[in-house]
């Protein structure tokens, strides 16, 4: 029998596009103390650290958790680095909480980050290789054809990919930690940006972003602090190649079987019906229609109803990223991490504008590479 | 920014240093991208087939991802493929070598069971579309290289377009 397991104290960046002000090493520290000071805690309580950042190449930094060690409190400590691109921010946080659950550590401080401006994510993504055509124009370049796929393939209208911007970034306008505060935004703005990637719009995709997240979770011995704990209800990864014959990459077969997992664990049969918000990695627009139907919140191929009819908005029944989500802030590393805490902050009533009133069990998952690795945890206000 | 010469001036603290980065690697391709990129000097594609689920990859790594065996029968495709789907890329990014806007689509060559991301010429990009037929153009003969810039781009063979059940397991 696993441990209990909660998230006891909560931290994050304002995340923005240049923090010229801090180091990395300082900008992981403020997320990290921000989130002892919330779970009431020192340096000294914490037993071991574990960080996530997406691949090294992009700020150019190999193995910075090296060197991060001081800054976090992890001298003397067991520190574990985990890698699976961008849903690192996610699959961090379950390591934590194996940690955690194993019964191994009492308390785990697990910290995310990415400083674009430190980097060029674009060239990081894009770098020639003999076996294939230099023509990877970053994520986006990757993404658009799937989207595309997705569009054929469900029959969606060309404006759902808009009414997700123009969501998410009315979302964003709720939360202060958020990097993209857009007051204008609407449907005209988003069609009127540049086109990157046919399909995808500028105001459709992700920015680029500095920002750190950071959590406590402890031990149900171990709880303290005086936000009450988020506990977790369940715990999911599953990964699968890049390329193989028959592979499915609008609908991959590593988030179905991911969802399915960290439902069993939760006792969710009915994800839209028993979930209360969710927060899902979705960095270009129309990755919300796409996950909807991988984590099974609707039938295949009715995603983007759901969207359309507003389900999914703030005041919807069933809303997904109130906090503005990867399309308002990414710091790439971070944003799988932010998923989870923010659905933390949810079950603990602490997300202050963009609460959802009541919110007792939620979603947050992350997914990275070529849409190979998923991550997914189940939290609630009550105990498991 | 500050003229050398005024050294001892007031130039505040170096808070940031912008800094040129390159990166060159050795790869070392193996036997079964050997063979891929050897063909691809004579002009043409090379794929293996699993002697499991019988599909074929190109290019193959040498293994079936969903089988986990060896995969030794060669194969040789066709010069032409189907676009199962594709983007037109218009945003720029260091490092890129080809001029914007472009199309970069995934193409299925026939014989193949995955598809792989090539650049499709000769079109212009209002007019691309999942299904388009399109084949292979090659540098001169006397230019050849094991290695993808043999192929200049791709270009639409004349062929009418592909249905879209005939690669929809594609996607």
């Amino acid at each position: 029998m696993a441990e209990r397991c909660a998230v006891i104290g909560v931290g994050q960046t304002h995340h923005k596009a240049k923090r010229d002000d801090v180091s990395i090493a300082g900008m992981v520290r403020e997320a990290a103390k921000m989130a002892l000071a919330d779970a009431d805690l020192t340096w000294s309580d914490i037993d071991a650290v574990v960080i996530g950042k997406a691949p090294d190449m992009f700020e150019g930094n190999m193995m910075p958790e090296l060197y991060l060690a001081p800054a976090l409190g992890a001298v003397g400590k067991p520190m574990i680095r985990v890698h699976t691109a961008g849903s690192v921010g996610g699959s961090t946080a379950l390591v934590a909480a194996h940690l955690v659950k194993s019964g191994r550590h009492k308390r785990v401080l697990t910290v995310a980050y990415e400083k674009q401006s430190d980097s060029d994510a674009m060239w990081a993504l894009s770098v020639p290789q003999p076996f294939a055509a230099p023509l990877l124009a970053g994520a986006g370049g990757y993404f658009a054809p799937v989207i595309r796929a997705y569009m054929r393939r469900a029959g969606a209208p060309d404006h759902i990919g808009r009414m997700v911007a123009v969501k998410d970034r009315l979302n964003a306008l709720r939360n202060p930690y958020a990097h993209l505060h857009l007051p204008d935004i609407d449907m005209a703005m988003v069609e009127e940006s540049i086109m990157l990637w046919e399909p995808l719009r500028y105001l459709e995709s992700c920015p680029s972003s500095d920002g750190a997240a950071a959590m406590v979770l402890a031990a149900e011995d171990a709880i303290s602090g005086s936000n009450p704990p988020a506990w977790i209800h369940g715990t999911a990864m599953r990964s699968e190649p890049t390329i193989f014959a028959g592979r499915d990459q609008v609908n991959p077969r590593a988030g179905r079987e991911c969802a399915a997992d960290v439902y069993a664990q939760a006792g969710i049969t009915n994800p839209r019906e028993q979930f209360d918000c969710a927060e899902v990695y979705v960095p270009f627009s129309w990755y919300e229609p796409m996950w909807l139907e991988n984590l099974g919140f609707c039938e295949q191929g009715d995603g983007w109803k759901l969207t359309e009819s507003g389900a999914t908005a703030f005041d919807g029944d069933i809303p997904w990223n109130c906090s503005g989500g990867v399309l308002s802030s990414n710091p790439i590393g971070a944003s799988g991490m932010l998923r989870f805490l923010e659905v933390a902050m949810q079950v603990r009533g602490q997300a202050g504008e963009h609460q959802v009133d009541g919110a007792k069990l939620a979603l947050g998952q992350a997914y990275g590479g070529g849409a190979q690795f998923f991550s997914m945890w189940v939290v609630g206000s009550e105990k498991p | 920014m500050t003229d050398a010469t005024t050294a001892g001036a007031d130039v505040g603290p170096v808070t940031t240093l912008a800094t040129p980065i390159s990166l060159d690697f050795d790869f070392t391709p193996g036997v079964a991208q050997s063979r891929f990129l050897k063909a691809l000097a004579t002009g043409t594609f090379v794929g293996q087939r699993c002697p499991v689920c019988t599909k074929v990859y190109v290019p193959s790594r040498g293994t079936c991802p969903t089988d986990g065996v060896a995969t030794t029968e060669e194969v040789v495709l066709s010069n032409s493929g189907t676009v199962t789907t594709f983007c037109v890329v218009n945003v720029p990014f260091a490092g890129q070598s080809i001029e914007i806007p472009y199309i970069c689509a995934q193409i299925l060559l026939d014989g193949a069971n995955v598809s792989f991301m090539g650049l499709i010429q000769e079109i212009p990009t209002d007019q691309i579309r999942m299904g388009l037929r399109v084949e292979a153009v090659w540098v001169d003969d006397a230019d050849l290289t094991p290695s993808l810039a043999s192929i200049k781009y791709f270009r639409p063979n004349g062929e009418t377009d592909a249905p879209y059940e005939s690669y929809e397991e594609y996607l």
